[in-house]
């Protein structure tokens, strides 16, 4: 009896999907021990306690089914109260939200509702490891628009422009920025909003690290003028209430759009797990002192951090929002994914090559910094003996 | 001062440089304000939060609830002050309630215990009665969980 070749039952779109760039670098940690990780994308903390609790008192009383497919409209309405406070925008509880299974899945509800084959969708590089592989299983095309240092990575109108094709159908992207930290400010986004506008664009805008701007402040996309009709405005729990594991986000939209995704949703997953709906439920009533004390004690890590890797002479601007310091790795000459993996088989400092999201991020590697300060300190040890050692090597 | 508060608050051993580096301070500029609130007793000591059970020392503890006549001009406060200064007096309050303050003591033993309550405590003037109640099980001091939080491992990388 011969072995299926089971390489051909893979489809030819996963096939194509590149692997992602951190995935080796979970073998070569598995086997080390005392390793300082800056390479998570979520806060060193547990959830909060009162959110914990609240999620253990609805288990005990039985809430453990389905809800509604766009989710508990008492969340719904707590969210639609929560974006008109946050973002300055109107939703409609009952036709604009829905309660999805973190941003992740809202991004792929938002790609599979409104891609059909050979769409393209715009997408900044570098950007969130998920982004051009979600068009990609949806049938569309992504367009990677080049971003640089020298701007802050942020998106410039004519980058765009150059990128546009009859085939444009939406452009996708998320500030506060994984991996840059990078912030558009309001005047920024308008002339992005401006182009969206001229060439009948969709804009999804994945706003998960909204409420973690230190400078400046978050402009949610849809609050411009004209944009919230075309608009998906995706947003999630994970990365301000220290929620990454509930699994728990919304998308917010005009009502055809939001009904197009519900669409996909209840055949594809029928409803977000209700023990997160309720955790999110008490996040919204109760969250919000924990929400600013967080963000005060991340913007702390952030000065330590920034300092630390600019006194190792790496270059490393102030990241305005997430919890990312973006520094460039060039005075050591090495690229980033040797950067990174020489870093870890050395110092057993792990951090995530720019690479990994994106052509544009090679040259630079990405820090977490929610993790302790006594942590930081210590990886900024590591990494400063690590880059002056390579220095020499010159 | 009240950003640099906060860092120390969950760290004593924060070095001026650290602190600095976390709040966009200059070093000599914490150095100051560090001084400052020490001298004003802002900050009232730099210590740690020791757990001597698990050092393997025993202690014993007790809250005693104690009603007090108060004087004359000085209220509650003459004989408060007279208490607090016992070294047995972990932690005092007064409170509403049906009694008036609230004593935490410790001592090595529960024959030192009440030894201090009926030699020291008791016989003091306006003191009209004492309650003690020996604590079983100390589950959280100074914000502090005693059993420690157990740190759930995370991944090592994520997107």
């Amino acid at each position: 009896m011969t072995e299926p070749h089971l390489d051909g039952f893979i489809s030819h779109r996963v096939t194509q999907l590149s692997p992602s760039g951190i995935r080796r670098f979970f073998d070569l940690i598995a086997n080390m021990t005392d390793v300082i990780s800056l390479g998570v994308g979520e806060p060193d903390i547990a959830t909060p306690w009162h959110i914990r609790e609240q999620a253990i008192y609805a288990i005990e009383k039985g809430y453990t089914m389905y809800t509604s497919n766009a989710g508990l409209p008492e969340l719904r309405h707590e969210l639609a109260k929560y974006l008109e406070k946050h973002c300055g925008v109107s939703y409609n509880p009952e036709s604009e939200l829905l309660v999805t299974v973190g941003v992740s899945q809202g991004l792929d509800l938002a790609l599979r509702a409104i891609l059909n084959p050979g769409d393209e969708v715009l997408v900044p590089d570098p950007s969130y490891v998920a982004y051009v592989p979600c068009v990609t299983l949806a049938g569309g095309q992504a367009v990677p628009i080049p971003t640089s240092s020298e701007y802050q990575f942020k998106l410039l109108p004519q980058d765009v422009e150059a990128r546009l094709s009859p085939k444009s159908k939406a452009l996708l992207f998320g500030y506060p920025a994984n991996p840059t930290g990078t912030v558009m400010s309001r005047e920024e986004l308008s002339q992005i909003a401006h182009l969206a506008k001229k060439h009948n664009l969709l804009a999804i805008s994945d706003e998960v690290y909204a409420r973690l701007v230190y400078e400046g402040e978050h402009t949610c996309f849809s609050s411009l003028p004209h944009m919230k009709e075309r608009t998906i405005l995706l947003g999630g729990f994970s990365k301000a209430y220290a929620m990454t594991g509930w699994r728990i986000g919304y998308a917010a939209g005009p009502a055809d759009l939001i009904q197009a995704m519900t669409k996909v949703h209840q055949y594809t997953m029928l409803c977000a797990p209700i023990v997160s709906q309720m955790a999110a439920l008490e996040a919204l009533k109760n969250g919000e002192d924990l929400v600013s004390e967080m963000a005060a004690e991340y913007d702390r890590r952030r000065h330590l951090i920034v300092q630390g890797l600019r006194q190792m002479g790496l270059p490393c601007p102030d990241p305005p929002g997430a919890f990312y310091a973006f520094p460039s790795i060039r005075p050591t000459g090495l690229s980033s994914e040797d950067f990174a993996q020489e870093l870890l088989m050395e110092e057993k400092v792990a951090v995530v090559p720019g690479s990994a999201f994106g052509t544009c991020g090679e040259g630079h590697i990405r820090c977490c910094y929610a993790v302790s300060p006594t942590d930081i300190e210590e990886a900024l040890n590591r990494m400063a003996r690590f880059v002056s050692r390579h220095r020499n090597h010159q | 001062m009240k950003e640099i508060l906060k860092v120390l608050e969950q760290d004593a051993r924060a070095t001026p440089q650290q602190i600095a580096a976390m709040t966009g301070l200059s070093v000599a500029e914490v150095e100051k304000t560090l001084e400052q609130a020490l001298a004003q007793g802002i900050i009232l000591k730099y210590k740690a939060l020791i757990n001597w059970e698990k050092a393997g020392e025993e202690r014993v503890w007790a809250l005693i609830e104690v009603k007090v006549a108060p004087q004359r001009e000085v209220g509650f406060d003459a004989v408060a002050e007279r208490i607090a200064r016992f070294p047995q007096v972990h932690t005092m309050y007064l409170v509403s309630g049906t009694y008036d303050l609230a004593v935490l003591v410790v001592a090595r033993t529960m024959h030192e215990v009440a030894a201090f309550v009926s030699g020291k405590l008791a016989p003091l003037e306006s003191i009209q009665s004492t309650v003690t109640h020996f604590l079983l099980k100390r589950y959280k001091e100074d914000g502090e969980l005693l059993a420690g939080e157990e740190r759930v491992k995370r991944l090592p990388l994520a997107p």
